[in-house]
C-alpha cells in the first residue's frame, strides 16, 4: 500500500469532512453525476494516476446523505460527521 | 468417527451385499460424514447406502441436480472439515472432470468412485467394463498428478475405500475409486470388522494462526486452514502463491505449485502404490491384471501351474500411478506378459511402456459387457507355451 | 483526515481494485460491506463462494473473509456443500450474470428449489466482461457485442422473477443507481432464513456501455434510472410497455421449510447413539 496520507485531499467545514483518497480513484465520475446536491467539481489537475479527481469544493450544500461514500467502487471518498454536528 | 456408534449399527462379522454396498460402508468406516450424488447406474446404489445409513451417523446425503454439482457440493462440504465422497459412472465421470481438476489444483481431500460402465457415451448402462483406465488418469486438463486404486472384490470395495479416504486425507487430493458394474452390482460375503481394526487418517490442520498462513505452499503438504475457524483462508483453482492470493503472472509461482503438487506423490510412490504378486518368483508367463478381470486371470494362472506351466500372476490394486519399476523388473525375467481387460488396451498400453521390445505383449480384450472368463486367459496362456 | 472506514473489511495488500473504471462491480463490494457493517456480521462468520467472471472477483481477493473462488457457474453447487457443513455460519455467493445465470443457471434453479439458507447476490451486467464483452443470457434484445455484431437476436432471461418461481425465499432486484435500496436488499438477504438472491443490475461502461451509446457509468447509472420501473407500477404495464424496462423492487418475501435445517431434523431422527 503505497499510499500515504499526502494522498488523501480533504475539505472540511465546521463537524463536516470530505476526503478524497487520490491513490484509490479512477476518476469514473460517479459521484460527481450521484450528488444530489452536486457538491462535488472535477479537479484541475491530474492526479498521481493521471486522472481527474472529484473535489468537494460545495461542500456547504453537502446533506450528509452519504451516497458518495457508498456508490464509490474504489473506497475512495470518507465523509466524516463530528458528533452533533448533525 | 465414533466407533461405538458403528459397532452397534454395524456389529463385527459376515454380511452379504453388492460391491456398490460395500463401498457407502467402507466410507462410512473411513469417517465419510458428507456425500453428494446423483442417480447413474450402475452406481445408484452406493447413493441409495449412503442416503439410507449416513444420518444414522450424523452425515449427510444431498442429492444434487447433476454430478458437476455434486463434486462441487463436496469440494465445498471438504473445505469445512467433513470428509465427502461422490460415486459416478463414466458418463458422469466425464462431467467431472473439472472440478476434479480443481480439488486437485485446491489440494482439496476427496473421494470421487467411478464404478465403470460399457461406453462410449450411454453405451451399456447395465454392464461392467474397465474403459476409464486413462480417463481416471488424464481426463481433467493440464500437468496433474492422479491417484486411482481399483477394487477386484466386493470385500475390497470396502477396504478400497478406506484407503482412498486416508490417501486423500494424507496427501490432500482427490483420490478416484475405478470399480465397475459386475462388482458395483455383485453380491458376496464380506467380513465387516470391528471399528478398531480400521486405520483412519485425519488431515492435517493448522494449530496455530502462523501454520495457517502457508496452506498451499511451506511443506510439501501444508495443513489445510479450513473455513469458519477464523483463517481467512482463500482458495482458489487459478495459479496461486503459497499463502492462497492468486497470481497468474509470475511463471515460478505456477512452476512452483504444479510442481509440487506432482511431487506430493512422487516423494510417496513407495508408500502409495500397491499390488498384489503371486508365483513370480520363478515366473516365465506373466499375467497382469486388474479390477473385474483379476479374479479369471488368477483361475487361469493356478490351472496352469497345475499342468506345470511357469505363470505368474500380478494384480494393480493402484492403477494411479502405475507400478512401472515392479512391472519392469519382473519383465526381465518372463517371456511374455498377457494382460486381460474388459476395454479394447489400455492398461496394455502402460505395460508396454516399461517392457522391453523382446517380450510379447498379449491382450485378452473383452467389451460388450460379459466379464473374461479363465477360459479366455489360460487359453492366452496356452498360445506362448 | 482518514480514509474510508468500509476499508478495514478488505484485504489491503490487494487495492485498489483492478476492476474497470466506473465498474459497478466496486459499489456492489461497498454496499455489501456496509450491510456486514450495519449488522455488526464478523467477518470470521462468513464464507465468501464466487465463480468465474469480473463480478466473481468482486469477494476474492478483496473482501476478508474464508473465500471459496469456484470454477465458472458452479459456485452455488459449492456453497451448498459449504452450507451444510458449517450451518451457523453466513453463506454469501457473489458472482455474475453469465456465471449464474447462464453457466450455472442449473445449480440457481434448484438452490432456489430446494431453499439452502444462502444468500446470493448476482451482479447482472448484461455480458460476458472478463472474457473480453460477448452476449450473454442477460444481453437485452438488439445490444452490440463482441458476438452479437448485428444486434443481439435473443431476449434475456428476467433472473429475479425465475428465481422466485423457482422456490426461493427472498428475492429483490435493484439497479447500482439504487444504493440505498441494495443495502436494504442485501441485508435482508444475509439474515432471511432460506434461500436469498438479490439481482444488482450493474453497469460494464467498458464492454457493455461503450458498444451500446452509453459510454461511461454516468452515463449508464442515468439510463438505469430512466429505465427502471417499480414492481408495482410494472405489474399494471403491458409487456409491450415494459420492453427494455428493468423491474425493480422485492419479488417474493415468504417463509419456507430450509433444506439444511431439514437434513439436521432427519439426524435427529435416525441418529442411533450408542452411549
Amino acid at each position: 500500500m503505497s499510499d500515504s496520507l499526502k494522498d488523501i485531499v480533504e475539505i472540511k467545514i465546521n463537524g463536516l469532512s470530505i476526503s478524497i483518497n487520490k491513490h484509490f480513484c479512477k476518476g469514473c465520475g460517479i459521484c460527481i453525476e450521484m450528488c444530489p446536491t452536486k457538491v462535488f467539481e472535477w479537479s484541475e489537475k491530474l492526479s498521481e494516476k493521471g486522472v481527474y479527481f472529484p473535489v468537494p469544493s460545495y461542500i456547504d450544500k453537502c446533506t450528509k446523505c452519504r451516497r458518495c461514500e457508498l456508490m464509490c467502487p474504489d473506497f475512495a471518498i470518507s465523509v466524516e460527521v463530528e458528533e452533533g454536528a448533525g | 468417527m465414533n466407533r461405538s456408534v458403528l459397532r452397534k449399527l454395524y456389529p463385527k462379522g459376515n454380511y452379504f451385499m453388492q460391491g456398490d454396498e460395500a463401498i457407502a460402508y467402507g466410507a462410512i468406516f473411513a469417517g465419510c460424514k458428507f456425500y453428494a450424488g446423483y442417480p447413474i447406474t450402475p452406481a445408484s446404489e452406493i447413493a441409495e447406502t449412503m442416503a439410507r445409513e449416513l444420518p444414522k451417523v450424523g452425515g449427510y446425503y444431498v442429492q444434487m441436480e447433476d454430478e458437476i454439482g455434486s463434486i462441487a457440493a463436496i469440494i465445498g462440504a471438504s473445505w469445512t472439515g467433513l470428509k465427502s465422497m461422490t460415486a459416478t459412472s463414466g458418463p458422469g465421470f466425464s462431467l467431472m472432470q473439472e472440478n476434479i481438476g480443481y480439488a486437485i489444483m485446491t489440494e482439496t481431500p476427496i473421494v470421487v468412485v467411478d464404478v465403470q460402465r460399457s461406453g462410449p457415451s450411454t453405451g451399456q448402462a447395465t454392464k461392467g467394463a474397465q474403459g476409464d483406465f486413462f480417463q481416471a488418469r488424464w481426463g481433467t486438463h493440464g500437468d496433474h498428478p492422479a491417484i486411482a486404486i481399483s477394487p477386484s472384490s466386493v470385500e475390497e470395495c470396502f477396504w478400497t475405500t478406506i484407503d482412498a479416504f486416508n490417501l486423500s486425507e494424507k496427501f490432500r487430493m482427490p483420490i478416484i475409486i475405478l470399480a465397475d458394474g459386475i462388482i458395483g452390482h455383485m453380491r458376496e460375503q464380506i467380513r465387516i470388522p470391528d471399528p478398531e481394526e480400521v486405520e483412519v487418517i485425519e488431515r492435517r490442520l493448522p494449530q496455530n494462526e502462523e501454520e495457517a498462513k502457508l496452506p498451499f505452499g511451506g511443506d510439501l503438504i501444508p495443513p489445510m486452514p479450513i473455513f469458519g475457524r477464523g483463517y481467512f483462508t482463500h482458495v482458489t483453482g487459478s495459479t496461486h502463491k503459497e499463502t492462497g492470493m492468486r497470481d497468474v503472472y509470475t511463471p515460478s509461482v505456477h512452476d512452483k505449485l504444479v510442481r509440487r503438487l506432482h511431487e506430493k506423490i512422487e516423494k510417496h510412490k513407495k508408500e502409495i502404490v500397491k499390488w498384489e504378486e503371486k508365483f513370480t518368483d520363478d515366473a516365465e508367463i506373466l499375467v497382469v491384471s486388474w479390477g473385474v478381470s483379476a479374479k479369471p486371470s488368477l483361475c487361469a494362472v493356478l490351472r496352469a501351474r497345475s499342468e506345470g506351466i511357469k505363470a505368474g500372476f500380478f494384480r494393480l490394486k493402484t492403477v494411479h500411478p502405475f507400478p512401472s519399476e515392479r512391472i519392469s523388473k519382473l519383465s526381465k525375467k518372463v517371456r511374455a506378459i498377457i494382460v486381460p481387460e474388459m476395454n479394447l488396451g489400455q492398461l496394455i498400453i502402460e505395460v508396454q511402456r516399461f517392457v522391453n521390445d523382446d517380450v510379447r505383449l498379449i491382450g485378452v480384450n473383452k467389451i460388450g459387457g460379459v466379464p473374461i472368463t479363465s477360459e479366455e486367459v489360460y487359453n492366452a496362456i496356452k498360445e506362448v507355451v | 483526515m482518514s480514509k474510508y472506514r468500509m476499508l478495514k473489511y478488505l484485504r489491503q495488500e490487494v487495492l485498489p481494485t483492478t476492476m474497470c473504471l466506473g465498474c459497478g462491480g466496486g459499489t456492489v463490494l461497498n454496499i455489501f460491506a456496509n450491510a456486514v457493517d450495519e449488522l455488526g456480521i464478523d467477518p470470521k462468520d462468513l464464507v465468501m463462494v464466487s465463480g468465474i467472471g469480473c463480478s466473481a472477483w468482486i469477494p476474492s481477493p478483496y473482501f476478508k473473509a474464508d473465500t471459496l473462488h469456484t470454477t465458472h457457474g458452479r459456485p452455488i453447487a459449492f456453497a451448498t456443500g459449504i452450507k451444510v457443513g458449517l450451518p451457523d455460519k453466513y453463506v454469501v455467493v457473489i458472482s455474475g450474470d453469465g456465471d449464474l445465470a447462464g453457466i450455472g443457471g442449473n445449480h440457481l434453479l434448484h438452490a432456489a428449489r430446494r431453499n439452502i439458507d444462502i444468500a446470493v447476490i448476482l451482479v447482472n451486467n448484461f455480458i460476458h466482461g472478463m472474457t473480453g464483452g460477448q452476449v450473454a443470457p442477460t444481453t437485452p434484445f438488439g445490444a452490440k457485442t463482441t458476438t452479437t455484431p448485428y444486434g443481439n437476436i435473443e431476449h434475456p432471461l428476467n433472473i429475479s422473477e425465475t428465481v422466485a418461481a423457482a422456490g426461493a425465499s427472498y428475492v429483490a432486484r435493484w439497479t447500482t443507481a439504487n444504493p440505498f435500496m441494495l443495502l436494504k436488499s442485501i441485508k435482508k438477504a444475509l439474515t432471511k432464513k432460506g434461500f436469498a438472491l438479490v439481482e444488482v443490475i450493474s453497469q460494464c461502461p467498458v464492454q457493455f456501455g461503450q458498444r451500446n451509446k452509453l459510454r461511461s457509468a454516468p452515463d449508464m447509472l442515468r439510463w438505469f434510472l430512466k429505465n427502471s420501473v417499480p414492481l408495482k407500477k410494472a405489474m399494471k404495464m403491458s409487456p409491450e410497455e415494459l420492453e427494455g424496462k428493468i423491474v425493480i423492487g422485492e419479488f417474493i418475501d415468504r417463509e419456507r421449510v430450509e433444506f439444511v435445517e431439514e437434513l439436521n431434523k432427519i439426524i435427529r431422527g435416525v441418529y442411533v447413539n450408542a452411549d
